[in-house]
């Protein structure tokens, strides 16, 4: 029997369609647009300004706050302007609009493609190589990694694991990472067993992966200390709590984090930046982007340089836009939808999901049937039927007690529930309301 | 027969006086002592139970002030000067006056003015389309059109106006802050009634410069000072390129809803200027119209929803029956404009 | 470009639907209404047909007038209200009846909570205790099978059911073997061959019915167990202490509207508690009050009764929360 999370669980169809696609580079644009709030937390403060020369790797923002991420320049060219830009909500937020020119890299980036297997720095420089080097969780949460890897006294770590699971439908970037980079991403999950002085690593896999599992164990047996797990596929597998359920059978409590488990989770998108930075010397500028979904007609894993557009992607993956509804930040269970595509791709970007028309716009909402599948889908043991009528209702003390805050949003609710509701969207009100209360009565 | 009757009388009247002495001594235990004069203060008090006043009800609004001793820092907006006035002989303290005032919406973004960027789809609520996304018009300060102010009025003193998808507060409004806290993104403030209920307001909290204000909103501050330059009585403040007026300092001059170049400042329940001859393509008169007490203020242009093409802008004062009528429909209406 | 769609995560939907699973409901029954078809003759066409179309009827009428919705009578709910109604009378029962039942069934029953997923009742249970309470004597006139194709013009006669023999015998303190001469073997109860309402009669097609519905997932297996569990641990405890008081455990499973409580009245979403443990309480509970009503109360049957006090049970019963992440900290 594999094994897989204990609480609830859907299926939704894989969708995987670009599975097969090898990373492809994308081309450089000729104008850049490059957030300084890319992470968890608080935005970076842009260091350079207008007509300044910035080169490749350079660093252009200063995350100085305890949860920040330092930025770095994806290219080498002229500051245009550093202003307010359209983020993927339609909200605008602090950018550093860089005109590209033929890349200039810093000093002491390693360009080579060679593997570097010794690791010659001590736990606390790898640290502090990862928080200079502005690297961040790569599955989309984007929560600064340096902060998991400074373990509070008293905190005693046993396990790093690896998340490799991409329960996402349709995307696939982790899938090629492994295939095609599994070495380099081998060696950063050394590092940070090394950062974390743990001696004991597991990398998660869903079984609809078999490739990669296999290619993994092969580099793992080279290792000491690291295995690969084939985990049964069920979605939300790759919420942290609900990896760690699934590999090690133990159970984050509500409001802990995975260090009371003795844990640390990491993608392996972030192993490979690790890499990167720690033996390389090369900050997080790029990534892998997965373009997907029925109106794209090639299906495609991009090497992505930050601050890139969305409308390049598209473009080169001959997506048809106009026959698209919705287009989706990330994957279709979690992402975010673009209020438009003339946004660049951050370090969270870890897909663009095309959906035809047809599948665009939520089905009819109607009563609830209370047929409690809701109920058994929830991977956190919660009442979604519940919460969506105490949401709705701003019952934010019953929201509370009903432990609305312990919901992930995973949406499997809303995937499974027959009558068509909404119940996240009801829920995400409830979650406003009840954090905002939480929030007032620690102020007080 | 006799005695079934006589026994059934002795047992119930001996239950019941049994009952009678256990009630009694259960009421004398658990007796309060209360001061009389809170249950004369609540009385006097409107009821409305709003919360207005900052406390959980008219009750627990009374019983605070009869503790403190004073009527400083109490005020019921319902009930306003008058009933303050009215309670300083039970309570035996001096009423503290505060001047009258009224809820405005800092936000013209309607349908018209600022149309849709995309197409939203989900539930019509403002908490959520705030969290989700800049909503509809693509302003990201801007009224979501969801109607959780409306919702949290206890005195039918706001509307949602179907054709505009934007809230509309009535000159009825008692001012008990309860829209202003559950609107997400602060676009509701209360701020002194004029003589006859005035109020100019810059009806716009875009910060952001003026082309992207601009760009997504016809009718947004841009930030261009013109009203801070004219302002006679130094009662408009820029900053982060929007105009504020202090309606402490404000004398309802109207110089500054003149120089707007973008129709930004509003001014409600003032009579219809005298149209000018010098200035014959710039026309302030449009938002200026009389309405009777009660009725809704300056009326905004009829449109279509925000997805679908513009109509022209058609003019006519709505008296305050058709506003209450209103109501009813908008909440449906409304939310057909955003599937 | 048109404008793009925006709305919150997640973006795609499962297939699952409450119109297939109402479907999914009606398919599962078709197996029943066969067999009654084949035991009851036209009667049972009729009584099914006026059933039905006077549910569908009254749910469009209630929507669309009273309530002022769009009628959504495709769903299927009022169809399996319908059918459930039909199965709970006898062949026999005139039209005006039936609609009667129908009318308070889907206008009392379920229209008056607000429509489908708010009633606290299940509504084909409320139009026939409704009907039972209201008209007894034609409720309880229970036509004889008489295989469609046998003797297809005769009129029916009409019998006690299988519970109401063993009840009125044992009453009059006759003896358990005379009593159980009186009915017919369990063969025959299994297949439907016995007086009785038209969905009490085959407890084997019911039985398939439910296979069907827990194979598609459409209920869990935690209400029909328990319930099936209850019965049969109780009755058999009460038949070991004293088997000339007490019908065999067997009998009470396939005589009257067991099968058809277990798998189809006692599993109705709408009214059945929403947590795993509230369910099996639910079962329980539905399988004691059966058993008792059955055992000692006046009338012969309780599945009806016992379902419909267990429903009132169920606001108390989902105050049972699901088990929730984080409370199994250790393996
Ligand atoms: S979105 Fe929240 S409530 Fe819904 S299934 Fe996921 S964790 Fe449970
Ligand atoms: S899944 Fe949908 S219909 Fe079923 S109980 Fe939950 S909210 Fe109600």
């Amino acid at each position: 029997m594999l094994k897989t999370f204990r609480i609830g669980g859907v299926h939704p169809k894989e969708n995987k369609m670009s599975a097969s696609a090898p990373i492809e580079v994308m081309e450089h644009p000729k104008r850049a647009v490059v957030p300084v709030s890319q992470h968890l937390g608080v935005p970076a403060t842009a260091l350079v300004k207008k007509g300044d020369f910035v080169k490749t790797g350079q660093m252009i923002a200063k995350g100085e706050a305890f949860i920040s991420a330092n930025v770095h320049s994806p290219f080498t060219g002229k500051v245009f302007r550093v202003e307010e830009t359209l983020d993927s909500t339609g909200f605008r937020r602090m950018a550093i609009i860089i005109d590209v020119e033929p890349d200039n890299w810093m000093e002491g980036i390693d360009l080579s493609s060679d593997l570097k297997r010794e690791i010659d720095l001590s736990p606390e420089e790898i640290v502090k190589k990862i928080h200079e080097s502005g690297i961040v969780g790569m599955g989309g949460a984007t929560f600064p990694t340096h902060v998991k890897y400074m373990v509070p006294e008293g905190k005693k770590v046993e396990y790093l694991i690896i998340n490799g699971v991409e329960c996402e439908p349709y995307l696939t970037s982790d899938h090629r990472l492994m295939l095609e980079k599994g070495e380099e991403m081998m060696i950063g999950i050394a590092i940070l067993m090394k950062g974390l002085k743990v001696n004991k690593c597991i990398i998660g896999v869903e079984n609809n992966k078999p490739d990669a599992i296999a290619h993994l164990k092969d580099i793992a047996s080279k290792y000491q200390g690291i295995s690969v797990e084939a985990l049964k596929v069920q979605y939300p597998q790759g919420g942290e709590k609900q990896l760690i359920d699934a590999v090690l059978r133990r159970q984050v409590p509500a409001g802990k984090l995975p260090l009371d488990v003795g844990c640390v989770v990491n993608n392996v998108g972030t192993c490979f930046a690790v890499y990167e930075a720690v033996q390389k010397n090369k900050p997080l500028i790029e990534r892998i982007v997965t373009v997907t979904g029925k109106p794209v007609k090639k299906p495609s894993n991009f090497m992505v340089r930050i601050g890139t557009p969305v409308d390049m992607l598209l473009a080169k993956a001959e997506a048809d836009v106009e026959a698209s509804g919705k287009i989706i930040n990330g994957g279709p269970m979690m992402g975010k939808a673009l209020v438009t595509t003339d946004v660049p791709v951050t370090k969270g970007t870890s897909g663009i999901l095309l959906m035809a028309k047809a599948e665009s716009n939520r089905n009819e909402e109607q009563n609830c049937i209370r047929c409690s599948k809701c109920t058994t889908v929830c991977p956190q043991g919660l009442e979604p039927h519940l919460l969506k009528i105490l949401g709705k209702r701003m019952d934010a003390e019953a929201c509370e007690v009903e432990r609305i805050m312990d919901c992930i949003e995973c949406g499997s609710c809303v995937y499974t529930c027959p009558a068509q509701i909404p119940l996240l969207d009801y829920i995400r009100i409830g979650k406003a309301k009840t954090g905002a209360m939480i929030r007032n009565r620690s102020r007080k | 027969m006799d005695s079934g009757i006589i026994t059934a009388l002795i047992t119930l009247s001996a239950i019941g006086a049994v009952a009678a002495v256990v009630l009694y001594f259960i009421a004398q235990k658990f007796k309060v002592i209360e001061d009389p004069r809170i249950d004369d203060v609540t009385d006097a008090l409107p009821g409305a139970n709003c919360g207005g006043c900052g406390y959980a009800g008219c009750r627990a609004f009374a019983e605070a002030m009869v503790k403190e001793g004073t009527m400083e820092g109490f005020f019921c907006p319902v009930g306003g000067n008058d009933l303050m006035k009215s309670l300083s002989p039970l309570l035996g303290v001096e009423a503290v006056e505060k001047k009258p005032q009224i809820a405005v919406l800092r936000c013209n973004g309607s349908v018209k003015n600022s149309p849709a960027k995309y197409s939203y789809d989900g539930p019509n609520n403002c908490t959520f389309t705030h969290t989700l996304s800049s909503g509809e018009g693509g302003c990201m300060y801007g009224c979501l059109g969801g109607g959780e102010c409306v919702d949290a009025c206890d005195f039918d003193a706001m509307y949602m106006d179907p054709e505009t998808g934007l809230p509309v507060v009535k000159d009825n409004c008692v001012a008990c802050n309860a829209c202003v806290l559950a609107c997400p993104r602060d676009l509701l403030e209360l701020r002194n009634r004029g003589p006859k209920d005035k109020r100019i307001f810059v009806a716009c909290m875009n910060q952001e410069k003026g082309g992207p204000a601009k760009k997504n909103c016809s009718v947004a501050c841009i930030g261009c000072a013109a009203c801070f330059k004219v302002c006679p009585h130094d009662a408009i403040t820029m900053n982060n390129n929007l105009a504020y007026i202090d309606y402490e300092k404000c004398t309802l001059c109207r110089k500054c809803v003149e120089v707007c170049p973008t129709d930004a400042i509003h001014e409600i329940n003032f009579k219809p200027r005298p149209p000018k001859a010098e200035v014959p393509k710039k026309e302030p008169v449009k938002k200026a119209v009389v309405v009777e007490e009660g009725a809704a203020p300056a009326p905004k242009p009829a449109k279509a929803p925000r997805t679908e093409s513009v109509e022209v802008a058609v003019e006519k004062p709505k008296a305050a029956s058709e506003a209450s009528d209103k109501k009813e429909e908008n909440s449906s209406e409304n939310q057909n404009n955003n599937q | 470009m048109s404008l793009l769609v925006v709305s919150g995560s997640p973006h795609v939907h499962g297939d699952l639907s409450t119109k297939k699973i109402m479907w999914g409901v009606v398919y599962a029954m078709i197996p029943a209404l066969l067999v009654s078809f084949y035991f009851f003759g036209m009667g049972a066409v009729k009584v099914v047909l006026v059933s039905v179309v006077a549910s569908l009827f009254f749910e469009w009428v209630i929507t669309k007038y009273l309530l002022k919705q769009k009628p959504q009578i495709s769903d299927g709910s009022a169809l399996i209200t319908g059918i459930l109604l039909a199965f709970n009378v006898p062949s026999n029962l005139p039209v005006w009846i039936i609609i009667m039942g129908a009318l308070v069934a889907i206008g009392i029953g379920k229209m008056s909570f607000g429509g489908l997923g708010k009633n606290p009742f299940n509504p084909a249970l409320v139009g026939r205790v409704f009907l039972l309470i209201s008209f007894p004597v034609q409720m309880t006139s229970w036509p004889t099978p008489i295989p469609m194709f046998k003797a297809p013009m005769l009129d029916a006669i009409t019998g006690p059911t299988p519970l109401g023999v063993v009840k009125e015998g044992l009453r009059n303190g006759e003896s358990m073997e005379t009593v159980m001469s009186q009915v017919p073997d369990y063969v025959n109860l299994l297949l439907g061959n016995n007086a009785g309402s038209l969905g009490e009669v085959s407890a084997l097609a019911l039985l398939l019915g439910g296979l069907y519905m827990l194979f598609r997932k459409i209920i869990t297996w935690h209400i029909p167990f328990s319930y099936l569990a209850t019965v049969l641990i109780f009755s058999g405890i009460l038949w070991l202490v004293d088997p000339n008081a007490y019908v065999n455990p067997l009998f009470h499973l396939v005589t009257g509207g067991m099968m058809l409580g277990i798998f189809f009245m006692a599993t109705d979403m709408v009214t059945s508690p929403m947590t795993p443990v509230g369910q099996i309480i639910f079962g329980v509970g539905v399988g004691l009050l059966t058993i008792i009503i059955r055992v000692w109360a006046a009338y012969p049957e309780g599945v009806s009764f016992a379902i419909l006090i267990m429903n009132a049970a169920v606001p108390l019963l989902n105050k049972i929360k699901p088990k929730r992440f984080g409370e199994i900290v250790k393996a």
